[in-house]
Formats: C-alpha cells, sequence, structure tokens
C-alpha cells in the first residue's frame, strides 16, 4: 500500500478562478481552506507563507480567505510550519485550527496528538491537509538551480516555481525553463533522505498534482473528517472531480513515485544504521 | 464513565485488570512480605505523589483534569501518600511512614542538601513498586539546573539534581509542565495495563539531562532534521527559534525541560499508536 490508507481517489480542480489564478494546481488545499474557514469547520490554518515574495517560506497563520489565496501556492524550501502553531493557538486563541503539512510535518502533529506533551495545543488541531512531497531544498539549493544552472540573475526574478513532468520548472516573464530533476539530485536536505512518506499517509486528507492532469490534483480521502470536508466542499460546488480512472497518468505514477520513496529511503535507512549513526526509533 | 474516558483520551475499547501489568513493571521491592501482595493486587493502584524542588506546576497539570478528576480519584486510584493532595507527608503532618504505593509520582528535582528531600526520595524507592519522574525537574533537573545556593531561606541549597541520580527511574514524564493530557493519557494506560502506550515514557526513563542543544546534537547532526517546526511547537519558552529551515535554541530562553526533543519526530515516532488513533 504505497499511498497509505484512503477512502477514495478521486482527481479534482477547484471552480473559483481566483483561486485557479494563483494556486500550484488544482487549487484544492486553497478550496479546502476557504471552504472549512467561510463554514466555521476551523477558525484558522497554518501554512507556509512567502511574505517577501522571495520564495523564502515562512509560517503563517491565516484567518480568512483573502489570507488563504494570499499564501497559495507550493513553496519548494522549509517552512517550521509547525512552529507557528502555537502561534494560532495561543496569540490568536483559535479553538480549530487547519494545517497545510507536509508528510514529516502530518508525522510530527500526530505524534504531539499521541502523545501531547505540549499542553492543549495539538487538540486543537482538526483538519489535516496533506501534501505531496518527494523532497525538500536549502534555499541556497533553489539559489543555485536559478543562478548557476537555470541562467537567472536572482531567484526572486522567477514569477513561478514548479515540479513536473520530470523537471524542476522556473518562469520569468511568461517564459519557463526546466531543469531535469536528475540535476537537482545532491541538492535536497538530508532528512528527506531517511522519509519513507510521499503523500502524507496520516493526514486527513492528501493532495498533490502527480496522478492528474495540468491544472488539476489527485486528492486522497483519508479520515472521516478529511473526506466530509471534501466531499461537503465539492457538494457546495467549490470543487469539481473526476473518477482517477478517466485521467491520465492516473494512480499507477502516483503509485510508483510512493513505492520509489518508499524503497530508496527504506535503504538509507539501513545504510545509516549499519554505520551506527542515528535514525529514528519506531514504536 | 471509565469507557467515556477511554474514548475520550484514545484508549483502547476492550477494558483489562489494572494490576497485574503494574507488578510486571515493579522494580524488585525487597521491603515487601510475599504474602503482603495478593492483598495490595486487589484494590485500586496506591499511588503517591511526592514534591520535591519544582514550583508545584506539575501537581497543577494533574489537578487540571477536572472532568475526570473525580472519575480517577473515586473509582481508579487511591492517592495514598502526598503533601499537598492528602496532607500525609513522613516529616510533618499526619503520617508516622511512608505506605506501600504501587506508584509514586516524584515531581521536582532533589537538592543534595535537604535531608528531607533526599530521604523521601530514597525512602519512596523503597516502597513503591514504580517510580515516576513527573515532569522534567524530576526527568532532567529542568530550570533548577541553574540553581547555584545564596538564596534564603536556605542558603546552602544549591544542588538540584535530576531524581535518576538517586534512585531507578521506572518512567518519564517530561513537560514544563508535563502537560494535563498527557497525564490523562497515561492515566488510561496505567489503569488499562496499555504497556504498549507507556513504552516510550519508560524508554525515556534513563534520561538525564535534556537541552535545546539535543535537537541540534541528536537530529540535526545526524542529518534527519526536516525543519517540520514540531520542536518550535514544543518549546515553553519560545527558546526555539529557525535559521535557514532548522531550530536555532536560544540558550538564554532554554529551561533544559527537554520537550524539543522528545516532540521531535525524528527522535521517536509512534507509528503503532498513530494508527491505532487515527484508523490509518
Amino acid at each position: 500500500m504505497p499511498l497509505g490508507t484512503y477512502k477514495e481517489a478521486l482527481s479534482a480542480r477547484s471552480t473559483e478562478q481566483k483561486i485557479l489564478d494563483v494556486s500550484q494546481d488544482g487549487g484544492i488545499v486553497s478550496a479546502l481552506l476557504c471552504y472549512a474557514l467561510d463554514e466555521g469547520i476551523i477558525e484558522g490554518a497554518v501554512v507556509a507563507g512567502t511574505p517577501d515574495e522571495n520564495w523564502r517560506p515562512t509560517p503563517t497563520v491565516v484567518t480568512s480567505s483573502d489570507e488563504v489565496i494570499a499564501a497559495a501556492g507550493t513553496k519548494y524550501s522549509m517552512s517550521p510550519t509547525l512552529s507557528a502553531l502555537k502561534d494560532a493557538v495561543r496569540q490568536n486563541g483559535l479553538e480549530k485550527v487547519g494545517v497545510v503539512a507536509t508528510p514529516c510535518q502530518v508525522q510530527g502533529l500526530r505524534k504531539a496528538k499521541a502523545y501531547p506533551f505540549t499542553r492543549f495545543v495539538a487538540d486543537k488541531v482538526n483538519l489535516i491537509i496533506g501534501i505531496y512531497c518527494m523532497e525538500n531544498f536549502p534555499m541556497a539549493s533553489l539559489d543555485t538551480f536559478a543562478t548557476a544552472k537555470l541562467g537567472f540573475d536572482d531567484l526572486t526574478d522567477a514569477s513561478k516555481m514548479d515540479i513536473g513532468k520530470g523537471k524542476f520548472w522556473l518562469t520569468k516573464d511568461g517564459e519557463d525553463k526546466g531543469l531535469a530533476i536528475k540535476e537537482t539530485h545532491g541538492y535536497e536536505q538530508a532528512g528527506c533522505n531517511v522519509c519513507q512518506d510521499y503523500v502524507a499517509e496520516w493526514a486527513d486528507v492528501s493532495t498533490g498534482s502527480v496522478g492528474s492532469p495540468d491544472g488539476w490534483s489527485t486528492v486522497l480521502t483519508r479520515t472521516d473528517d478529511g473526506e466530509s470536508v471534501f466531499k461537503a466542499a465539492v457538494d457546495a460546488g467549490l470543487i469539481e472531480t473526476k473518477p482517477m480512472d478517466d485521467v491520465k497518468p492516473g494512480l499507477p505514477l502516483l503509485e510508483k513515485l510512493a513505492k520509489g520513496k518508499k524503497d530508496k529511503n527504506t535503504a538509507e535507512r539501513e545504510r545509516r544504521a549499519k554505520m551506527g549513526v542515528r535514525i529514528p526509533t519506531i514504536y | 464513565m471509565f469507557n467515556k474516558l477511554k474514548k475520550a483520551f484514545g484508549g483502547s475499547s476492550e477494558p483489562e485488570a489494572p494490576k497485574v501489568e503494574k507488578k510486571v513493571e515493579a522494580a524488585p521491592a525487597e521491603t515487601k512480605a510475599p504474602a503482603e501482595e495478593p492483598k495490595a493486587a486487589s484494590a485500586k493502584p496506591r499511588i503517591g505523589y511526592i514534591h520535591l524542588s519544582g514550583c508545584t506546576g506539575d501537581a497543577m497539570s494533574l489537578t487540571e483534569n477536572y472532568d475526570i478528576l473525580s472519575t480517577v480519584l473515586t473509582d481508579m486510584i487511591d492517592i495514598v501518600y502526598g503533601q499537598t493532595l492528602v496532607d500525609k507527608w513522613i516529616h510533618g503532618t499526619y503520617a508516622e511512614e511512608m505506605p506501600e504505593m504501587d506508584v509514586c509520582l516524584i515531581e521536582g528535582s532533589v537538592c543534595l542538601q535537604d535531608e528531607h528531600s533526599v530521604h523521601e526520595l530514597l525512602e519512596a524507592r523503597k516502597k513503591s513498586g514504580l517510580i515516576v519522574a513527573f515532569g522534567s525537574c524530576a526527568v532532567t533537573g529542568c530550570f533548577t539546573t541553574y540553581a547555584r545556593g545564596g538564596q534564603q531561606a536556605q542558603p546552602k541549597h544549591e544542588s538540584f539534581l535530576p531524581i535518576s541520580a538517586l534512585v531507578k527511574v521506572d518512567a518519564a514524564l517530561p513537560g514544563c509542565p508535563v502537560a494535563p493530557e498527557m497525564i490523562a493519557k497515561t492515566v488510561v494506560a496505567v489503569c488499562e495495563g496499555d504497556l504498549d502506550y507507556l513504552k516510550p515514557a519508560m524508554d525515556w526513563a534513563a534520561c538525564d539531562k535534556g537541552c535545546g542543544c539535543d535537537v541540534l546534537t541528536n537530529v540535526i547532526r545526524q542529518g534527519l532534521c526536516s525543519g517540520c517546526g514540531t520542536c518550535g511547537l514544543a518549546c515553553p519558552t519560545r527558546a526555539m527559534g529557525y535559521s535557514e529551515g532548522r531550530p536555532s535554541c536560544d540558550k538564554d530562553r532554554c529551561i533544559k525541560c527537554g520537550t524539543c526533543y522528545l516532540m521531535c519526530p525524528r527522535s521517536w515516532l509512534p507509528e503503532g499508536r498513530i494508527k491505532k488513533e487515527t484508523g490509518l
């Protein structure tokens, strides 16, 4: 089961143009957050924003649709998002919080719920939207891709950043420049090399571009909570869906990538264990 | 009520007899006459609470479980010793000697120059099947680490050690203070004999130090950090900042409670428990 436990897999897209204008793919994360905020399912969310427009992610608390949309789009560097959860609960006083989380962040959050050593924070999270993640890059790696490899003067010249179709893409003045994924290998952070989760297996609902056509996202509903929010957003007309069987490349590609990450990084764990350096203890 | 408790805190659905597992985990208690054991095992677990050098925050966290406290106290446990909770203290208030206990929770570090603390701790080890270091002061010394002596009313009191420096500890519940929900989940696990849930706390018993630099030493320097931010969420004093996606501890704010590393998903990950709680 490379995709973990899930109820339903669908290809989906936001129906709102203002979301699609700024979203990475199908705008599912933004659509779900906006819906959950508007309906009072959550009072706010913790996300990775880029307030300085320099591609450097900053953990951000959002409490309105406008703030969600301002923070839309994937960031390819680390955002210690969970650290802002404390702000959401303590400063903002939010009782029902959504979190947009990479697989490692979902793990941190689920651990914090299972073993709540920090008082009354993790229990306020009632919606975890997981995003597919193969690996993450230090800012200096992104700078290298932009300047040394793609010939940009500066990373901030890029108006869009994306990974898809086997390439890392930067867009400048409407023109896309692609770098083969192979060229990015060795630039990811080392901590990603021991992660065996590509599809945020413990999220309430997971989403990402892989498996669906351009402009669409592949959604995996996992928990009852995740399924009900997603279905309600679909019923409200905010998200349109297609069966995965009707889209290319479909679930097989997602499964292939998820299994590939598991296999590769399980081997890396074994390699490190053999060397005698630390790997996480699993209970 | 008990079922409601279990539901609220994610316990397993099948009830189990509590006492047996405790005995399994009990350190060999040489003072107990074997004939006494069955009698003891027939009642609710006998809990002691000892307050050494700490701020009472952990006891307050315990009492913060208002919603379940009456059930816990009437149906699940008997508190048989404790200065604050039941007005029994071998050095003063009503208690000539420390009673036998199944579990003794110890809050606070132990001050070597305080004869009462040292005596009470050593006595508890003799009288209790399990010793639980309750809260970070007992586990690591926490902020009492910085004590230097020279203060009123006891200028000589300057050495404050984790309790594991003097006695064998069976389980540790760090936190500054230990979180109310964590106490509640642990109580449920103890009463159910859910050793799977208690395993990390038992493994943590060997821990006698904690610091914001643990995430540097044991996570970043081991190539394990993913920059998720859990340590920042964990830190009770906001000592944890971030630079280039990595935690950076402000040493002037760090109280050495150890929570940052404890909560890091790359230190240990309770996969079994998470799957059970989420059904995933």
